[in-house]
Parts: C-alpha cells; sequence; structure tokens
C-alpha cells in the first residue's frame, strides 16, 4: 500500500464520488415521483393507467440494470431516442427504481388493516381526511424501511454506469488500474468511498426506522 | 423502415449463441445459489444462537454484503487475489465465491427470519402435547418455517439471476458480452442491430425472472 498513490488518486475518485451521487438523487427522485405515481394507480385502481403501471413494474422488477441500461444507451437511439450517457444513467436509475419504490409504498398502503378506515369513517371523517390523517401517516411510515433500503439498493446500482462510459466509481478505479496497475490502492479507495457513499444512508434508515415505530398501529 | 435488427436474432446460430451466452450467467447463478442455500439455512441456525460474538460476527458479515456493490466485491476478488496473494482465480470461479459470498448471507439471514417468527407458544403447546424436541422440530417448528422460507428464498434466487449479468465486467462472454459481438459482427449488413439484440436480451431476463417471481408470490399467498 502506498500512500502517495493514494493522496494522488484522491480528486479522481472524489470527482467520481460527485458524479455518482449527482446522477444518483436525481434517480432516486425520480423513482420517488414514479413509485408515488404507480402505488396510486394501482391503490385506487384507476383504469388504463393501473394496467400500464402494472406492466411497466413487472417489466422492470424483473430485469437486471445493466441490461436497461444497455437498451437505453444502445438500442433507443436506433428507433431515433438519442440521450447523453448522464440522462440514460439518471433515467435507468428512476426507471428501476421507480419499479421498486412502487411495490413498496403500495405494501405500505395495503398494510394498513381495514378498520382503520371504518373507525375512522365512524368519526365522522369524510375521506379525504380518512386518507390524510389516518392512513398516510401510518402507510408512510411502514414504508419507511423498505424505501431507505431501495434507497442503498439503487446507490449500489450506480456502480453499472461504467458501462456506459459515465466516469463513476467502479470506473474511475478500473481505468486507473489499467493504467497505473496499482491495484490494491485502488480497491481500498473503491471500498472506502462506498462506504462514505452508503453507511450514512444505512445509519440513517436503522435510526429513521426506530424513530417512525410511534406511528404503527397495536403492541 | 430499416431493419430493427429482428432478422440479424435469427441469421445462423446467433439466437442459440445468445442463448448459450444466458446459459453462462444462469450457470454462474445457479451453482452460487446451491452453495448460498445449504451454507445459508447453517449460517440462520447458527444466527438464532444466543451467543454475541456469533450474532456480533454474522451482523457485521451480513452488512459489509448489503453495503459493498456486488461489483465492488467481484472486483475484489478477481483482481484484489490476484495482486495479494498471488492466485490466479478463473473470472468464473471467482464470480461463483463473490455470489456465493452474498447469497450465503442474505440467505442465512432469511432462514433466522423464518426461524424466529415462529411464536414461542408453537413449541410450549408442542412440549404440552408430549412431543420429543426432535418431533417438535420435525414435526411443528419446520413444516412452517419452511413455508415461509420460499417464497423469500424464491424472490433471492431471482435477484441472484438478475445480478449475474455482471460478470461481463470481469471478461466473462456471457449474454450481454454475445449481444455485442453479434450486433458487432452484423455491423454493415444491420447498423440497427442493437435494438433487436439488446431488446431481446431485455426479454429474455424477463422471461425468465417474472415467471419464477410470479411463483413466489403465488406461494407467498397460498401458504399464509
Amino acid at each position: 500500500m502506498d500512500i502517495d498513490v493514494i493522496t494522488a488518486y484522491l480528486p479522481r475518485f472524489w470527482d467520481a464520488l460527485l458524479l455518482t451521487l449527482r446522477i444518483g438523487w436525481q434517480g432516486v427522485a425520480l423513482a420517488l415521483a414514479l413509485g408515488v405515481a404507480c402505488a396510486a394507480a394501482v391503490h385506487w385502481k384507476i383504469p388504463v393507467l393501473r394496467q400500464i403501471a402494472g406492466g411497466y413494474i413487472g417489466l422492470f422488477r424483473n430485469t437486471p440494470l445493466l441490461v436497461q441500461l444497455f437498451f437505453l444507451y444502445f438500442a433507443l437511439p436506433k428507433i431515433g431516442v438519442r440521450i447523453s450517457a448522464e440522462t440514460c444513467g439518471k433515467l435507468g436509475l428512476g426507471l428501476l427504481g421507480g419499479a421498486y419504490m412502487a411495490e413498496t409504498f403500495r405494501s405500505g398502503l395495503e398494510s394498513i388493516p381495514l378498520i382503520q378506515t371504518e373507525s375512522a369513517q365512524s368519526l365522522g371523517m369524510r375521506p379525504a381526511q380518512v386518507f390524510g390523517y389516518v392512513i398516510l401517516p401510518q402507510a408512510v411510515a411502514s414504508s419507511v424501511p423498505g424505501l431507505l433500503a431501495n434507497v442503498i439498493f439503487l446507490l449500489k446500482e450506480t456502480s453499472v454506469f461504467s458501462t456506459v462510459s459515465l466516469m463513476d466509481l467502479m470506473f474511475t478505479a478500473k481505468d486507473l488500474i489499467g493504467m497505473y496497475a496499482k491495484t490494491i490502492e485502488c480497491l481500498t479507495l473503491l471500498v472506502i468511498f462506498y462506504l462514505i457513499m452508503l453507511l450514512p444512508v444505512s445509519v440513517l434508515g436503522s435510526w429513521l426506522e426506530r424513530r417512525l415505530r410511534y406511528a404503527e398501529f397495536g403492541d | 423502415m430499416q431493419s430493427l435488427g429482428i432478422d440479424v436474432l435469427f441469421k445462423g446460430t446467433n439466437f442459440l449463441r445468445l442463448l448459450g451466452g444466458l446459459w453462462v450467467a444462469l450457470r454462474i447463478s445457479l451453482i452460487s445459489v446451491a452453495v448460498s442455500i445449504v451454507l445459508g439455512v447453517g449460517m440462520g441456525v447458527l444466527m438464532t444462537s444466543r451467543s454475541r460474538v456469533l450474532k456480533a460476527v454474522f451482523r457485521i458479515y451480513l452488512e459489509t454484503v448489503r453495503i459493498m456493490p456486488q461489483m465492488v466485491l467481484l472486483f475484489i476478488v478477481y483482481f484484489g487475489t490476484t495482486r495479494v496473494f498471488g492466485w490466479n482465480l478463473e473470472a468464473e470461479t471467482s464470480a461463483v465465491i463473490v455470489f456465493s459470498f452474498w447469497g450465503t448471507a442474505e440467505m442465512g439471514d432469511l432462514v433466522r427470519g423464518a426461524l424466529q417468527s415462529i411464536p414461542a407458544i408453537q413449541w410450549q403447546s408442542a412440549q404440552a402435547l408430549g412431543m420429543e424436541p426432535a418431533q417438535v422440530y420435525s414435526l411443528v417448528i419446520l413444516p412452517q418455517t419452511i413455508r415461509r422460507l420460499i417464497p423469500l428464498s424464491i424472490n433471492l434466487i431471482t435477484r441472484m439471476v438478475k445480478t449475474t449479468s455482471l460478470v461481463m465486467m470481469i471478461g466473462i462472454v456471457e449474454v450481454l458480452k454475445v449481444a455485442q459481438q453479434i450486433i458487432e459482427a452484423n455491423r454493415r449488413a444491420s447498423p440497427n442491430a442493437a435494438f433487436g439484440v439488446f431488446g431481446a436480451v431485455f426479454l429474455l431476463y424477463f422471461l425468465i425472472c417474472w415467471p419464477v417471481g410470479r411463483l413466489a408470490g403465488y406461494l407467498e399467498k397460498r401458504w399464509s
């Protein structure tokens, strides 16, 4: 292990981390939006939209991100849809994540027993109130652990971005290993930088999980 | 309208080659799944033990595997071990090691969860009926554990199948790599082949994982 090599490589890894985070958070944001929309379409059984959401969720949950990215980046231009590598990364992450988020939200909504709705109705609440004051807070609380697990999963999945020539952490490591063969230093930096990115989310996840338990019904 | 590569897909042995590539990826995941199930069951049982040290060790193992992207683990095993220990692992062996390492941790956690989800009253009732510990285990605890476990482990299997697409990054010629080769070989005759060929890979993965996932969902509903 050579400390000089590590300090020399640091800036490149730092840039790669920033790129990964930039694409990562935008992808996660898109995933959340798609997830909420699809979960709503499925939960309220909105005709047509519900079928589209179902098909989309099935398709993207059952294929690897790598294959999705290849399709977006190499196949779509052949029918005239040309997108930059970065957009492709965001879109791929968002589409993959949306399908997982939708499932998490949906099961969060479904986990609220019917008696909650009935009790709220018998107290004279209007449907909007039942949803806003009774169902939603509990559904959100019960989806949070799954949601953060999804965020970790998505940030981990960014490691395939190098295949569409985005200079993320993986790309940087592979590139530097290829040029200077400082394998150990590069792999160490790679692990450290992924920890920097993912440990906070993981810790936040377990903290929020404990914190939000107050909204749980029963025990 | 130019052809979008559907013709390329069925030219010569192209489609068979794609399926061959898919089999390479599937074989790696199936071997890893088998190893993970065997080791994971052992690990899950050990995780329910009262030993603090054992629990801490498994916790760290599990968290490590959950936080590190599989791709990083692949690089560490494939490139790192050559450098540090001078091992010359084949790419496929490295892949099996990494996916088994990951799968064992996940499977272990599933087994632990399933074992702990059986309420203590099941033990107590069975004992009150005069059953021997071995009988309690085989007649009461195991059947319930397995029912909870099977849908979850099927989901883990589909996750592993999807993740093995990463092995192309360490130079294994699996389905995506074969797809690239086919597209390259037909670049002149069919410049738009990427659409049809990558589309086919997309659909192939879907056709494998979707029915398996449905089966898991069905079993979960039926047995819960």
